[in-house]
């Protein structure tokens, strides 16, 4: 029997067996970040360790930086202090550091893949649980608490157990204005947000064949919102086409080696999988979190539950929550809610063809009055991008504001936040009580060109109307 | 040098309602500024406890009947969300030793087993009677025994489930894995050099 590309990268890992029967696992590359590594590096000068592998260690700062600011010091001291700390923990231990000034700075989920770290068959580590994202290039990512982060530093291996692997087929064709964030919405909504616990996702079908890295990752990305750690999809054509020429991407001779080892991870035809799930592509909707889990989605045409459509007594203490937070009423429509602020940007959706695809339905067109529109890219590599292609000027021109690189109110550790109850359209990934910087705010999640029909109308609106998405996705 | 053993732990609860509590509850982003976690039980719950002008919400974590709890009860899917240490490091810092609930987000778990808080699931029903125990009578002792997979409150019991290795590691006080895993170098050597990609 054959064996899933799970189970190849795991073995491939696997150092020993620890006496709590947990395996001691090899993580190949280690990403870390301004908020989740000072204190390992704490511990770990605590014990008196070195970093075991520092140049397979990679840095980069983006949760607290500011997006509006990019000079020194930050009017924030607490940021500042932390930047600071990562500068030294790398430069004390060798790894290197993606900074401000250097042109690769962003969300790390992206500087990864961006700079070709990211490669299929390794495992990768990150304090931080949308690590999973790097699973769309078939590597096997697990997001960690920091006492991980200092095992990792100090011996390059965390002690996991083994996953179980749900193979997600997704086949048939997306209907036009269905994008990559509607079928993780749409999967999570389906399987809920602890269906995923034990089990790494391994998303497969036409759907997932046909999508580029981007879309795969922003799949990927939100495997953990489904409650699985890891999510990947399997390396092809797609991935080396993408992987090839990048920074760190082997090169020479090195290459067709590396692209032969890519190839023999994938998963083998004749392999079993602990479950299968199928998924029709011509079901999707655009899809829109109406509620404070992301499982708690509907299509852009449905109404919101009510509480007696709740099956258990919790499902319905859940769905009353979720109403009395938004402030919906159970029965309305998701449709036409007024929003205060759209944001684009996230390691969800903050990358260049995210930026592409709003820019082409947004030109020419303004943000409603009153609505507060912010385009956040992914990485200082995506904003420079972007900018020679000329779309900071389309968002501008439009009334988006055009920030720098990071996080930003993705979950609000810098000044980019809500207000009060300010109702926010966004393509991050959570939109739990809170996250979003004000305790009372609330969050809707949906794709990018949703959110931009949102800015462009000032209310939860089907992109597809707004913006003609059939004739355009033809021309 | 492992830690103590955790076979046992006895104090009083204190029942925080919900399912799906997750980490951006336990421990907003914004107080995670931070190079130490040193200070974070300050900031446990801290959008559950305050309004937004910081004054004290109703609430059973702000009940001075509850203020010596050190064991959380809550519902399912608790600690989803984010692989923040930071949620389980304000826990334990805020002076609780052990959640029980329906079920826990898979990161969450590891991260606070490596801490020794000891976190065991407990069916809906079962945990619906020790919230009615916990209201009836603050005071009650609780005492979670891990080896034997029971919550003891007053003369009653009843069945709780840990996962066996962190069972396993709790019992022998082998919950964080550092030192083992540093005995395993030279295995880990090996390993790396069989991988081409790490050679480079
Ligand atoms: S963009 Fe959001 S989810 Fe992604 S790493 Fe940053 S804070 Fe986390």
């Amino acid at each position: 029997m054959g064996k899933s590309l799970f189970q190849k990268v795991w073995d491939a890992h696997a150092v020993r067996q620890l006496a709590n029967g947990q395996t001691q696992l090899l993580i190949g590359t280690h990403l870390i970040h301004e908020v989740t590594s000072p204190q390992a590096f704490g511990m770990l000068r605590d014990k008196g360790l070195p970093v075991m592998f520092p140049h397979r260690t990679f840095a980069t700062v983006d949760h607290i930086v500011p997006t509006n600011e990019t000079i020194e010091p930050y009017s924030d001291s607490l940021a500042q202090g932390m930047i600071e700390e990562l500068r030294k923990n790398c430069a004390e231990y060798g790894v290197t550091f993606f900074d401000t000034n250097t042109g690769h700075q962003g969300i790390v989920h992206i500087v990864g893949p961006e700079q070709g770290i990211t490669q299929p068959g390794t495992t990768i580590a990150c304090g931080d649980s949308h690590t999973s994202t790097h699973g769309a290039f078939g590597a096997i990512a697990f997001g960690i608490g920091t006492s991980q982060v200092r095992d990792v530093l100090a011996t390059q291996t965390i002690a996991l157990n083994e996953l179980k692997v749900r193979r997600i087929n997704v086949d048939g064709k997306l209907r036009p204005g269905v994008y990559a964030k509607d079928v993780i919405l749409h999967i999570i909504r389906q399987l809920g947000t602890q269906g995923g616990t034990g089990f790494a996702y391994e998303y497969a079908g036409s759907v997932f064949d046909g999508f580029t890295m981007e879309e795969r990752m922003t799949v990927c990305n939100m495997s953990i919102e489904g409650g699985a750690r890891v999510g990947y999809v399997n390396p092809d054509e797609t991935t080396f086409e993408y992987l090839k020429g990048r920074p760190y991407a082997p090169k020479g001779a090195g290459w067709d080696a590396a692209v032969e080892r890519w190839q023999s991870y994938a998963s083998d035809a004749d392999c079993e999988y602990d479950d299968v799930v199928n998924i029709n592509a011509a079901t999707i909707e655009p899809t829109v979190t109406w509620g404070i889990t992301p499982g708690q989605g509907v299509g852009i045409n449905e109404t919101i539950p009510t509480e007696a459509e709740g099956v258990t007594q919790s499902d319905r203490a859940a769905i009353a929550e979720a109403l009395e937070h938004m402030q919906f009423e159970g029965g309305s429509p998701v449709k036409g809610k007024k929003i205060d602020v759209a944001f684009i940007g996230s390691c969800t959706n903050g990358r260049l063809s995210d930026l592409k695809e709003v820019a082409r339905y947004v030109a020419g067109r303004k943000v409603a009055p009153g609505v507060q529109a912010i385009v956040v890219p992914g990485s200082q590599v995506v904003s420079k991008i972007a900018e020679e292609l000329g779309l900071h000027r389309i968002f501008l021109e439009a009334g988006f504001e055009w920030r720098a690189a990071g996080c930003s109110m993705c979950l609000a550790m810098n000044p980019d936040k809500l207000i009060g109850d300010q109702l926010c359209a966004s393509s991050s990934n959570r939109n739990f009580k809170g996250r979003q910087g004000s305790p009372t705010g609330r969050t809707m999640l949906m794709s990018p060109v949703m959110v931009a029909a949102a800015a462009i109308t000032g209310k939860i609106s089907d992109a597809r109307e707004i913006f003609d998405v059939a004739e355009a996705a033809v021309a | 040098m492992a830690s103590t053993p955790i076979k046992q732990v006895a104090g009083k609860g204190v029942y925080v309602p919900g399912d799906d509590i997750d980490t951006d509850r336990i421990i907003p982003a914004r107080f995670m500024k931070c190079i130490t976690f040193d200070g974070l039980g300050d900031y446990l719950f801290h959008d559950v406890r305050k309004t937004e002008s910081g004054e004290n919400k109703k609430h059973n974590l702000n009940d001075p009947r509850f203020a010596e709890a050190s064991i959380l009860l809550s519902g399912n899917n608790f600690g989803c969300g984010s692989s923040r240490e930071h949620a389980p490091q304000s826990i334990l810092r805020a002076g609780y030793q052990a959640v029980i609930a329906g079920s826990f987000a898979e990161i969450f778990f590891g991260n606070s087993t490596n801490l020794g808080v000891v976190c065991v699931t407990a069916a809906d029903s079962d945990r619906a009677i020790l919230a009615e125990a916990i209201e009836t009578n603050p005071d009650l002792e609780i005492t979670i025994d891990v080896e034997d997979h029971k919550i003891w409150f007053g003369d009653q019991s009843v069945p709780c489930g840990i996962k066996p290795g962190a069972r396993d590691s709790l019992l022998s006080g082998a919950y964080d894995p550092l030192d083992e895993l540093l005995e395993g170098a030279d295995a880990v050597s090996k390993t790396a050099n069989r991988l081409v990609y790490l050679q480079a």
